[in-house]
């Protein structure tokens, strides 16, 4: 049997985010400084109440000694996690197990990511010792091997394929510029992202999401604690993970045009949450748009949209913030940014501000469940964080 | 006797051509960035050796070798997929070693053994000179052994040593130096043709019976007077491809005689003659095994298989002759050494696995199958060889490459198996879900002082 699912016996009580972006003048510790301190702030709490902490980052720091020596947390409990791009939610799924098997009562999950210290373009991930036969390929080239493949399966030519792509760079650029903690608060035309400078296949600068600094906390409680920290908790409804066995690396059975790791993580979350039909269940999401053919699939692996149809569907505006079904209301990594370690959080954070009706001008009216997906790796050899939340 | 079972050639790619270096007409052949002497050699000797044919000796000559002190030889061997218990050795410090290894290895055949015999050489020379313009990159390789299988059997060879100050160059310069070429010619003129006439009275065979004759020197003026002394036709000397590719040093010798044998016919003679420090002559008699031995892609295919605007700049950066704006990206990673030593025969010879249950390909190789989870039921198999296909492909204008964009396929082989793997050789514009594509053995980059050998893929040449 797949996981049971903790439906509705975790609650998160406090959040904080930091603006993403490139913070010159802050390093790790003064993100998870302040992202910490707005979730203890959120939940009405001090410091010493919590009992346990993960952390997550990729890259950034080593150990839980990262986080307790920036915080000075007091002899507790810190567990430091990477799980590629899904680290962030990785600290969350954690956390909430830890508060539901009831060895804590309140704990915090933060994640954080320092990228602009490198001085390279993009993302570089170091590597252990190899035999030098390891791919050199950046992760935007991975992912754009979604694009010809889409375009052959499913027969959409490729320059309304670029305009499809174009489309959802778009929307995440328009939700971002009504976002006051997002990287890239500006709307951008479709002119100007087709005619950007390539970075890899089909993708131009504005397919990419943003490199940047950043970090994401969340306070976590047993659901029958949680009206003693805040008037508006959420609850966790379904937490799913699939690391899949790089298939689709060996296997000429995958076609590039789905990620298996994505449909197995989201039938998971679907199953713990009752959710049969998330295309209509499911309010609004956050997904892992680190490039713009990701999203495109991803609506498809989610159930969001018919197999092959995903594009009709961002080119109907179905996906749009005022759209019935928003994805990335936020800006999503495209305009929000990506710290990888903090991005998972973030896109609770969302959750969060949105299902307490405070999201301000993006507010999404009445929304009943919010998911967040969250990937790592590349298109067949990858991990994917599924979460589903709600009141 | 002895003589030549089997042979393959390699030309790469790339040409200059001279109009844009300012050196009058025709093209020289580049080695692309990802090439050097040692991925040079492998790829000519693929043709030789192709379906595991044994041999008991390794001779690779070269004046390029990648390594001052690691045996290059041991690279080409392990590429090769040949056996470790075989005799390896490296032959240096002239372009004339090329000939002198196959002579050497027409000795060790005399003696019963089967001996590769691989030349290449990327020639460079200071920009604005003869080597640079005049020089190419090339291999060429040949299997020799008992004249029972050979295709071309050796009929006489003879050979002088001269110690003269012609062309040189100390190991801490970059380029080679070279005294007036008509002091060599004069000088040398003499020696060189005692020693072809030497080679003609071993062989019994007069200059008039030679049906082509293959003349390659380092300095082209001591072979000049050969032809009318020895009383030559003029018809009877193969082009030297000086207009098609280039002198490519201790391949040069080689290579002529791979053109000859590529159209060769049985019952004619061949006289190679080769020189620098002296001169090697070899009379070849070509056999009925001409007509059905597993024939090598020929040179002129080769040839004719070419890029050639490349831009003088790009050539300088490829040769580090000309510093460049590095990207804003990571170096390149030292590869670690035990691990390469772990992963060799994935590395070297591109082996990857089967597996024996669901018959499931697996590059690399891995011991749980992906499709049935068997655990420890793979066979060995070797992928070089076998050609695919790219099923997706992208260009990364982002990756650190000598050649942006770099082009990686998705390339999925004939009989099973899935390869992510970067493309060389590789014009963008061209790549095609479907198209169809051959492994190749490269030097992907260097760092800290380490080659990084391992394989790409190129659309079939």
């Amino acid at each position: 049997m797949a996981s049971k699912g903790i439906k509705d016996r975790v609650a998160i009580v406090g959040m904080g985010c930091t603006p993403f972006g490139e913070h010159w003048d802050k390093g790790p510790e003064d993100l998870l400084i302040e992202a910490a301190r707005e979730a203890y702030a959120s939940a009405n709490i001090e410091p010493e109440q919590v009992d346990a902490y993960w952390l997550g980052t990729m890259a950034s720091g080593f150990s839980g000694l990262m986080l307790s020596e920036a915080l000075k947390i007091p002899y507790k409990p810190v567990t430091r996690l990477e799980n590629m791009c899904a680290t962030g939610s990785e600290a969350l799924r954690n956390a909430a197990y830890a508060v539901a098997s009831g060895a804590y009562d309140l704990v915090m999950a933060i994640g954080v990511e320092k990228l602009k210290d490198s001085g390279f373009s993009g993302l570089a991930m170091a590597n252990p010792p190899h035999d030098g036969t390891i791919s050199s390929m950046t992760a935007p080239a991975t992912f754009s091997l979604l694009a010809p493949a889409y375009s052959k399966k499913y027969n959409v030519p490729e320059d309304t394929l670029k305009q499809v792509l174009a489309r959802i760079a778009w929307k995440n650029h328009k939700n971002g510029a009504r976002n006051p903690k997002a990287q890239f608060r500006k709307e951008v035309s479709m002119e100007t992202i087709c005619n950007a400078p390539p970075v890899a296949g089909m993708l131009g600068i504005f397919d990419c999401s943003g490199v940047s600094d950043g970090a994401a906390a969340a306070i976590l409680c047993r659901a029958e604690d949680a009206h003693r920290y805040t008037d508006k908790p959420i609850f966790i409804k379904a937490l799913a993970f699939a690391a899949g066995p790089a298939e689709g690396y060996f296997s000429q059975h995958y076609d590039f045009t789905t990620f298996p790791e994505v449909v197995r993580s989201a039938e998971d979350a679907y199953r713990q949450a009752g959710v049969t039909n998330p295309r209509e269940e499911i309010s609004m999401a956050e997904v892992h748009d680190c490039f713009t053919p990701t999203e495109l699939v991803l609506m498809e692996d989610m159930g969001f949209s018919a197999r092959g149809q995903a594009w009709r569907d961002v080119l109907d505006g179905r996906f749009d913030g005022d759209g019935p079904q928003p994805i990335n209301p936020d800006g999503g990594l495209k305009s929000f940014g990506h710290p990888i370690g903090a991005s998972g959080l973030r896109m609770m954070y969302e959750m969060w501000l949105q299902l307490r009706v405070e999201a301000g001008p993006r507010q999404i009216p009445n929304p009943k469940l919010g998911l967040t997906h969250n990937l790592g790796g590349a298109p067949g050899r990858c991990v994917s964080f599924v979460s589903i939340v709600g009141l | 006797m002895a003589g030549i079972i089997r042979y393959g050639s390699y030309v790469p790619y790339f040409r200059l051509q001279r109009q844009a270096i300012g050196a009058g007409r025709g093209e020289r052949a580049v080695a692309s960035y990802d090439e050097d002497a040692a991925s040079l050699a492998v790829e000519a000797a693929r043709d030789a050796v192709r379906g595991g044919l044994r041999v008991d000796a390794l001779l690779f000559a070269t004046t390029s070798p990648p390594y001052a002190e690691k045996l290059n030889a041991a690279t080409i061997q392990a590429a090769l997929d040949l056996a470790e218990s075989i005799a390896s050795f490296e032959l240096s410090a002239t372009t004339r070693a090329g000939a002198s290894a196959l002579a050497l290895g027409l000795d060790l055949a005399m003696a019963g053994r089967t001996v590769l015999v691989c030349a290449s050489d990327i020639s460079v020379g200071a920009p604005g000179g003869v080597r640079e313009a005049q020089g190419g990159d090339a291999g060429v390789a040949f299997v020799v052994g008992g004249d029972g299988d050979a295709v071309a059997r050796l009929l006489g060879k003879a050979t002088c040593t001269i110690e003269i100050l012609d062309v040189w160059r100390i190991p801490e310069e970059r380029f080679p130096r070279s005294w007036e070429e008509r002091f060599a010619a004069e000088s040398m003129g003499p020696a060189v043709l005692d020693t072809v006439q030497q080679a003609l009275a071993v062989a019994g065979v007069s200059p008039q019976s030679l049906t082509h004759v293959v003349l390659d020197g380092v300095n082209p003026r001591t072979l000049a007077q050969l032809p009318r002394a020895l009383g030559l036709e003029p018809a009877k000397l193969v082009d030297n491809l000086t207009q098609t590719i280039g002198r490519c040093g201790c391949a040069h010798a080689g290579l002529g005689l791979a053109h000859v044998l590529d159209r060769a016919q049985p019952g004619d003679r061949i006289l190679v003659v080769s020189e620098a420090d002296g001169v090697d002559a070899l009379v070849f008699e070509v056999t009925d095994r001409i007509r059905s031995f597993p024939k090598p892609r020929p040179v002129q295919r080769w040839i004719d298989s070419k890029r050639n605007d490349l831009a003088y700049p790009t050539y300088l950066k490829w040769r580090g002759i000309l510093p460049f704006e590095p990207p804003r990206r990571p170096d390149p990673e030292r590869p670690a050494a035990p691990v390469m030593r772990r992963h060799e025969r994935w590395k070297m010879a591109f082996v990857g696995s089967r597996c024996l249950r669901c018959q499931t390909g697996h590059l690399p190789p891995q011991r749980v199958c992906v499709h049935c989870g068997a655990v420890d039921e793979m066979r060995e198999e070797r992928y070089a060889d076998t050609s695919c296909r790219v099923t997706t492909y992208t260009l990364d204008y982002l990756a650190y490459s000598l050649q942006p964009p770099v082009v990686v396929a998705v390339a999925d082989y004939e009989g099973g198996g899935r390869f992510s793997c970067e493309l060389t050789d590789v014009d963008p514009k061209q790549v095609k879900i479907g198209g169809q594509l051959e492994m190749t053995f490269r030097r992907l980059y260097t760092a800290e002082g380490v080659h990084n050998y391992f394989w790409k893929a190129r659309p079939m040449r």
